[in-house]
């Protein structure tokens, strides 16, 4: 089956350039004829993780795989890794310091964000080793 | 094609097909070939940002003359807030209103008039709730254009009422049948407009059916004339004929129309790369805590629409002057008013004019050879194959609509023999290590380490000046 392939390197603590790699898989998207719902789904949940791997994990790398029904998502870093994963969850939790909160960023929302906005959800994670989320939004 | 018809056009005989207008175009829609600029009819938004920037003055935009006034019984002239701002020590409107009915017109209506009961009537809607926010303002053309184009997904977010100056229109007509009684063809309403995308509008209107306005006359062609006319004007013989008031007026520039709407959480941007950055926050979801969101396409707001005669910032600062006189508003809706009366009656659809192809299938084949030729060209985006930028160009071959050859630099690089002229980009850095550039991107011996030339010695002006 045909499949469009993009990578992404994302690099640490670079906010100037945060979001860089969600515009470009938009912008694809958008030439590619996709429904804008299924776009805003995509962009809004790889921007939240293209800030994670910025804020929390020294960056990362982003795999994106276009294929006719789906896009998957692989946004990997070799971060620290997510203690509680079940706290993580909730809305509002946030364990970003003060100086990322300033720049408005650390409300809690990131990872609840990208789950409510994609179809399927994937979180591996090992606290030292890093963190992997692998995710899908359908094409609708 | 839906969408035909564009006030923004290219006089051939001034066009030298160089870059500038290409690599402006905030929808990639113009190409060089044959050496003349081409505009592609479906993705133009009529915003004339290439009007601006051409060197060559080779593009203008249409607008009516003077002379369409004849073919009217009764003329209306719809003066736009922004024309305000063109005149040196204006202290009374009343003056440039009299002036337009001294030119010929029979009636003077203000936009800003209408723009008074549209800031009421969105008041009403946002208070009401029954808006998706944030609120996006409907009143510039291009911004409507450029949503359709790039940005479909915030087509629901715009705000679907008349623009001041169609409700403005609607007022003027009524009000004419009313104190004339002639038919709707004697009675001609001209907008008078410092913007291109506005008479486009007026002709392919996007979210109505409704036909009130004859003709758009540009502030710089009626300009010259109207000053002459006000200079002439006694005090004694103005008809009072000012009906707007600070938040009317206010709509000429950036950030006036939300400041009408007496709300804290707005955000005002302007100019086309600016509030193209603005679209893309609003698209990932990020400006959800903000009320309303005021674009205007020309820097400044309408005050720095391409057809005004007077610098953005001056007009600006001239209008705030004219405000201090003014009360806050002179018009209102009534209690009991149906807002459908101003409410759009045409869908806004999107324009699919970025897409690779109708079936996703084949897009994807077509973004996969795409991006492979994207890859190969050079990355420079000098535009001379006529494409504002190498990914264009890709876009174009895939497209059908260029060649892999029409890149002269991946040409010439392919037939490269030692000695042979290559464009600078492509020549190597000279390999004098003590005069390369010392890596942090300056070129601190530009002459010798990239033109390989000996450092000229000081000049004797330098050498004056260091003694």
């Amino acid at each position: 089956m045909d499949s469009i392939k993009l990578h992404y390197d994302i690099s640490a603590t670079d906010f100037t350039r945060a979001g860089a790699a969600s515009g470009d898989v938009k912008r694809t998207l958008k030439e590619l004829g996709v429904s804008p719902s299924t776009i805003r789904n995509v962009a809004v949940a790889m921007y939240e993780g293209e800030i994670n791997m910025v804020i929390h994990a020294n960056g990362g790398v982003i795999d994106v795989e276009i294929t006719e029904d789906a896009i998957k998502m692989v946004l990997a870093d070799q971060g620290p890794g997510i203690e509680n994963v079940e706290l993580a969850m909730k809305e509002g939790f946030s364990t970003a310091p003060d100086n990322i909160r300033c720049l408005g960023f650390g409300a809690g929302m990131g990872l609840p964000n990208i789950k409510k906005y994609t179809d399927e959800f994937q979180l591996d994670t090992e606290v030292g080793v890093g963190t992997t989320l692998t995710l899908k939004v359908y094409m609708k | 094609m839906e969408n035909v018809f564009h006030s923004v056009r290219l006089d051939d005989e001034k066009c030298k097909g160089c870059t500038n207008c290409i690599k402006r175009c905030p929808t990639q829609a113009i190409r060089v070939r044959g050496k003349k600029a081409y505009i592609i009819s479906d993705r133009c938004i009529d915003c004339g940002e290439c009007i601006r920037v051409c060197p060559h003055h080779a593009k203008y935009a249409v607008s009516e003359h003077f002379n369409e006034l004849v073919k009217y019984k009764y003329r209306i002239a719809l003066p736009a807030p922004s024309l305000y701002g063109q005149f040196n020590n204006l202290d009374n409107v009343d003056y440039v209103l009299n002036g337009l009915k001294k030119m010929g017109f029979d009636d003077v209506v203000e936009v800003s008039k209408g723009a008074e009961f549209i800031s009421d009537a969105t008041r009403k809607m946002i208070e009401a709730g029954v808006l998706k926010k944030p609120v996006i303002s409907s009143a510039c053309p291009a911004v409507l254009r450029l949503i359709r184009t790039r940005f479909p997904n915030l087509i629901g977010n715009i705000l679907p009422l008349f623009t001041p100056l169609d409700f403005t229109a609607k007022l003027a007509r009524e009000r004419a049948r009313q104190q004339t009684g002639l038919p709707d063809q004697d009675i001609g309403i001209f907008f008078i407009t410092p913007c291109p995308a506005k008479r486009t509008d007026i002709k392919t209107p996007l979210c109505y059916e409704e036909q009130n306005i004859n003709g758009a006359i540009a502030i710089k062609d009626i300009y010259p004339v109207l000053v002459q006319t006000m200079d002439k004007l006694r005090p004694d013989e103005l008809e009072p004929l000012n009906d707007s008031g600070i938040i009317g007026v206010g709509w000429a520039s950036s950030g006036g129309e939300a400041a009408g709407l007496l709300k804290e959480r707005y955000l005002a941007a302007d100019g086309i790369e600016n509030i193209t950055k603005v679209l893309e926050e609003l698209e990932d979801e990020k400006l959800n805590d903000l009320d309303f969101i005021e674009l205007n396409c020309c820097t400044g707001g309408c005050v720095g629409g391409v057809l005004t005669v007077e610098n953005p910032y001056v007009a600006k600062a001239r209008i705030q002057r004219l405000r201090k006189f003014m009360p806050i508003s002179c018009n209102s809706l009534p209690a009991a008013f149906d807002l459908d009366e101003l409410s759009w009656t045409k869908e806004l659809h999107p324009s699919p004019a970025m897409k690779l192809a109708d079936n996703v299938i084949k897009a994807m084949r077509m973004m996969t050879e795409l991006k492979a030729i994207e890859a190969s060209l050079p990355g420079l985006d000098c535009g001379i194959c006529g494409a504002p930028s190498c990914r264009a160009l890709a876009d174009d071959i895939v497209r059908g609509y260029a060649e892999r050859s029409d890149c002269v630099f991946s040409e010439l690089r392919k037939h490269k023999n030692d000695g042979e002229w290559m464009p600078a980009p492509f020549r190597e850095r000279s390999s004098s290590p003590a005069n390369a550039a010392k890596g942090d991107g300056y070129a601190h011996d530009f002459v010798h380490t990239f033109l390989k030339q000996e450092p000229k010695n000081q000049t004797e002006q330098e050498k004056g000046e260091t003694t």
